[in-house]
């Protein structure tokens, strides 16, 4: 293939550099600082896409961000794939591998294309919502077909090789856009000493710039870009960010900026490059220089390849040295479009016509027009084009005065191209992202940013200043405030000199007439990449939907990748017009992040993998780990979940770890368990508001079993707190509420009782917590410790201060197996070497190691709770018959005191927390299962309850459960049933949930 | 996001520090007993959501763990103050003079 739209010279690429890519397969040849887009247009590539509803061929409209039609699918593995790439900003490298996203077989015979032909009136706007709404079950199905035939591109199915991250950046100046304003304003901030960061999208510096043919000082434009690029990089103050899009604009100033660092050199980022990065800028002032977009002028087949805007035309020529066609005819309300013409012609190429809507048209570009002998027909517009895949003629005819009527007869003409300009609109999108709604201009014919909370200024297009001279003079101004508002010193800039065009002004007009009403008239696009046209927006306009939101929706106008760059403003004047109102009263749709799309890996940055989330092991987790022990995700930590021996199942495991447990010594790391250190003269007193039983006695020494309610009476922790002084004392919580136990003694110290003398400090990781539990505990202990640790001098519930295996340790006396247990608390760093010991001492003695589905088992034969599993922030201590938790004594109105005693918490019949034996020993009832008292009842059966915790007990050689059964505490001895999902039904007795050595005394002993 | 003066720490601080805790000065009934299970629920479970001026209260969860009061638009996230528990706010909704207007 040859690259016949390729001039000979001209341009910003490098004619020595060729590079090969593919296209749907085919192999094509592009040059260094070719766009994917400018290399297909050399090539002649005329069809890019098959469009989203009516399939019909696409070609490339444009030259940036703003392009609808040129959205393809990138990477040459399967695990490179990349949707919704913008051919136009995506510079060409060796090798690129791309596809366009839809169309079926090919872009070129596309089967879908025949139905949009024959089907297109019966494809009204909310054609989905009025076709595939019913039946609801189906929208599944539907959905997956209607994704498939809109071509949306497709995720990767394999997992990205590259990596992604992230950067926080402070400056006192975010500069957005590079063009002639943005430069300006930089320089100027930069040399007045701010900190400056200025962020453009393109590969190079320049905007506007490198589009043009423009000289600045008489020299062409890039000379001077390159010399404020290179002055601006010499400043240490200075970080310049090409290939960034600032993509989002958020509150309090500030900024996300998506800079790809490897889309220009390949498939998957060299060695040890970060793809693309994220900034998050806070910058004390934003100057947006972001442009503008040329809107299309809506008429019958504008959406035929060939169809571009004028502005491209020129950006193809100037910038990448290609020509997209052969005849070119220009349609414009504006002197900006003669541009176009005038380089097409100076590109050597025939200009058929310029046809110009205004009757009157004489300003500097004209006047130029003229003198080049091109064809310029007034007062006139392109009302329809000819051709399928490629432009093949226009029809043209005369206008009224305001656009809005043909008034003369038709002429045709052959042409292959077509640009069109109705305007420019300025890029306000990130002005809008913080909520600042925009406003209209009628002398601009366009929305411009409105007032705004963020400290932010603007230069340039984005003020509807177009011409070169008045965006240098803006952002140099932009500059200059900037640094007044920091307290900068001015600086001196001599702009560099433009010659000023004489312009004569514009005509607002947007949507062309046609000889038929626009309902019967050839389609007339409005958005191409949602397929939403005039007439569609007439007809819902028609169907009653009046705001611009609802239009959007109803019509899908501004949803697709593009979010309504090209085609917004032509459809707001489209429903203006129906609903016979202004623009500015029509509205405009809101604006939101991100400006272009994104990837994921550049949002999640380097929290992914093993990142994604913090993981905490304890001081003993190598030790787990080479046992070969199985981990739990308890929170964020990794706690061992049981340690199975070669060909053990896991019952088999449980059954082993649980009878060593009951029969000899296990031992368990409960390092995890939440530890808060709380100190002060009123720490007792805090305490006895914060748990629901009595502190006021716990002596030094001791520990005591709380709960833990909020102000709604319902339980949500518990824990052992130790008296460790009198005013001293160690908290402990559940694995998972340690940070909200924590959160919680803190609001209520600060907010409610900051005259509580009392200061609380999380202390969880500074202990390693050995639990060794069994009959044969205190024999492996003593073998250890310089401490008496007999019956009598070491009481159940108390703690001491000994030493274990040479190590100060704080050992507790508690159990939550029902057997002798130490708890062995040393510093963190020691753990290990401890745990290490008791292991080597246990040996003799029959140590096990057990892990947390263990002590689940054990401690639901004892009938102790977990809270989270066998409580659900409905429960209160009574539900779980833990009355014994509460006192009623305590002068003050603990947190949970008052919600426990509301109406409904001391009703009768409340589900209460019970054990449930089935009559069926060898039967276990899954967890979660629902109670009725007559399974064979009429249907819908009462749910009487749950099961919240159930286990076979190889201990008592049958199944185990705590569950909660409407006014269960007195209904003792009583049946109740649990249908299955398989149609089975599982019978159980309610129990008391102690199932285990009743009165507790192997604790005791 | 936001960008918090921290009236603790004395510094502004990006608000992935902070957690947002809900309206702020809902005090904590001095005799829980006397109140109604209605006023008791009032407590517990009714809070405002104006769009606009707002009262909440912040921890500065990730840094000095201090809590504090923040007056805050809810329409355009402006913060027009923050302030230390036990204070009161500066920046109030002003109720409109309206000669007869209702309490």
């Amino acid at each position: 293939m040859t690259q016949h739209n390729r001039l000979t010279s001209g341009g910003r690429i490098d004619r020595s550099t060729s590079m090969t890519f593919t296209y749907n397969g085919k192999s094509y040849q592009g040059y260094k600082g070719d766009t994917l887009a400018s290399a297909m247009l050399a090539n002649g590539i005329d069809v890019v896409a098959r469009s989203f509803k009516y399939s019909r061929p696409r070609g490339i409209v444009a030259a940036g961000a703003e392009e609808p039609n040129a959205v393809l699918q990138l990477g040459a593995t399967e695990a490179t794939q990349v949707p919704n790439v913008r051919a136009t900003q995506q510079e060409l490298f060796n090798g690129l591998v791309s596809s366009s996203t839809n169309g079926w077989p090919s872009v070129d015979t596309d089967v879908m294309g025949m139905i949009g032909k024959i089907g297109g009136n019966m494809m009204p706007p909310g054609f989905y919502y009025k076709t595939f709404m019913f039946p609801e079950s189906l929208w599944e199905t539907y959905e997956s077909m209607i994704r498939k035939a809109a071509g949306m591109g497709r995720a990767p199915r394999e997992t990205d090789p590259d990596i992604y991250d992230s950067i926080n950046q402070h400056c006192d100046v975010m500069v957005v856009g590079a063009g002639p304003a943005g430069l300006a304003a930089a320089l100027t901030a930069a040399r007045g000493g701010a900190r400056v960061i200025i962020a453009d999208e393109q590969n190079e510096f320049g905007g506007s710039l490198l589009n043009s043919s423009e000289p600045l000082d008489g020299k062409p434009a890039a000379d001077w870009v390159h010399d404020v690029v290179q002055e601006l990089r010499a400043f240490e103050n200075v970080t310049l960010l090409p290939r960034s899009t600032v993509n989002g604009f958020h509150d309090h100033n500030f900024l996300t900026v998506h800079e790809r660092r490897t889309d220009h050199l390949a498939d998957i980022a060299p060695a040890k490059m970060v793809r693309q990065r994220m900034h998050r800028v806070r910058a004390k002032w934003v100057i947006l220089a972001t442009g503008a977009h040329e809107r299309p002028l809506v008429y019958a087949n504008n959406d035929v390849p060939g169809c571009m805007i004028t502005g491209a035309v020129s950006a193809y020529i100037n910038r990448y040295g290609v020509v997209p066609g052969n005849d070119l005819v220009v349609m414009t309300t504006n002197d900006y479009g003669y541009q176009a013409a005038l380089d097409w012609a100076a590109a050597g190429r025939k200009v058929v016509a310029i046809v110009d809507t205004r009757s009157v048209a004489n300003g500097d570009r004209v006047e130029a027009a003229r003198q080049r002998g091109l064809t310029i027909i007034t007062g006139s517009a392109v009302i329809e084009v000819q051709g399928s895949k490629r432009v093949t003629g226009v029809s043209v005819a005369a206008l009224n005065a305001s656009g809005t009527q043909i008034v003369g007869s038709v002429t045709k003409l052959k042409a292959d191209t077509v640009a069109s300009s109705g305007g420019w609109s300025p890029v306000i999108h990130l002005s809008c992202h913080t909520g600042s709604r925009p406003v209209w201009s009628d002398a601009v014919v366009g929305f411009l940013p409105g007032p705004t909370l963020q400290k932010q200024l603007t230069a340039g297009g984005i003020n509807g200043q177009y011409e070169t001279a008045n965006a240098l003079q803006e952002g140099l101004e932009a500059g200059q405030q900037a640094l007044a508002k920091l307290g900068l010193p001015d600086v001196e800039l001599v702009l560099p000199k433009v010659k000023t065009l004489n312009m004569a002004a514009p005509m607002s007009l947007f949507h062309v007439p046609h000889l038929k009403p626009t309902s019967q008239a050839p389609k007339q696009f409005v958005d191409y990449q949602t397929d939403v046209t005039a007439a569609g927006i007439e007809i819902a306009c028609r169907e009653g939907f009046e705001a611009i939101e609802h239009v959007k929706r109803y019509t899908a106008m501004g949803f697709g990748t593009d979010q309504g760059k090209l085609g917004n403003i032509n459809g707001m004047a489209v429903a203006a017009k129906a609903l016979n109102k202004t623009i500015p009263e029509t509205g405009t749709t809101v604006f939101r992040p991100n400006y272009t799309p994104i990837a994921f890996g550049a949002i999640i940055g380097r929290n992914c993998g093993a990142l994604f989330e913090p993981e905490r092991y304890t001081a003993m987790h190598k030790w787990h780990v080479e046992q070969g022990a199985l981990f739990e995700d308890v929170g964020q930590w990794k706690r061992p979940w049981y340690f199975p021996k070669a060909g053990e199942t896991i019952q088999q495991t449980l059954n082993r770890e649980c009878l060593a447990v009951r029969n000899a010594v296990g031992i368990l790391d409960a390092s995890t368990l939440g530890k808060i250190d709380i100190q002060g003269k009123d720490a007792r007193e805090f305490l006895g508001r914060v748990y629901s039983n009595a502190w006021a006695k716990l002596p030094v020494g001791k520990c005591r079993y709380g709960l833990m309610c909020g102000e709604d009476g319902m339980v949500f922790d518990d824990g052992v707190t130790a008296c460790l002084g009198e005013n001293h004392f160690l908290m402990t919580t559940t694995t998972g509420g340690a940070a909200h136990v924590y959160e919680w003694l803190e609001i209520y110290h600060q907010t409610e009782w900051p005259e509580l003398e009392v200061y609380f400090n999380t202390v969880t990781d500074h202990w390693s917590t050995a639990t060794i539990t069994g009959p044969n505990s205190r024999k492996l202990l003593e073998e250890l410790t310089d401490g008496d640790v007999s019956n009598e001098a070491f009481r159940f519930m108390d703690w001491q201060q000994i030493t274990v295996a040479g190590v100060p340790a704080r050992v507790f006396r508690i159990s939550f197996t029902g057997e002798l247990s130490f708890e062995i608390n040393v510093q963190a760093n020691y753990g290990m070497a401890v745990w290490e010991k008791l292991i080597e001492a246990g040996k003799k003695h029959g140590l096990t190691p057990y892990g947390t589905e263990t002590m689940h088992i054990l401690r639901a034969e004892k009938g102790f709770i977990i809270a989270g599993q066998d409580t659900d922030g409905s429960v209160h201590p009574y539900d779980l018959g833990m009355g014994w938790c509460v006192s009623n004594q305590k002068p003050f109105s603990y947190i949970g005191k008052r919600g426990m005693n509301r109406s409904d918490c001391v009703r009768e019949n409340r589900k209460q927390l019970v054990g449930l034996k089935t009559k069926n020993p060898k039967q276990v009832i899954p967890e979660g299962s629902a109670a009725v008292l007559d399974p064979n009842g009429v249907k819908p059966l009462s749910i009487e309850g749950h099961i919240s915790s159930s286990y076979w007990s190889e201990t008592l050689g049958r199944s185990i459960a705590m569950g909660f059964i409407k006014g269960g505490l007195d209904k003792m001895g009583e049946s109740v049933f649990y249908p299955l999902a398989d149609g089975t039904v599982i019978e159980a007795e309610i129990c008391s949930p102690i199932f285990f050595d009743p009165k507790g005394e192997r604790q005791n002993v | 996001m936001l960008h918090i003066y921290c009236p603790h720490c004395g510094e502004y601080r990006d608000e992935e520090e902070f957690h947002s805790v809900g309206q702020a000065h809902i005090a904590r009934p001095l005799d829980p007993e006397a109140c109604s299970d209605e006023e008791w629920g009032e407590y517990l479970f009714f809070r405002k959501n104006p769009r606009g001026l707002h009262h909440e209260l912040w921890v500065h969860s990730a840094g000095c763990r201090k809590f504090f009061n923040m007056t805050r638009d809810t329409q355009t996230y402006e913060i027009k103050e923050v302030y230390k528990i036990g204070e009161q706010p500066t920046v109030v909704v002003q109720l409109q003079a309206v000669s007869g207007a209702q309490s």
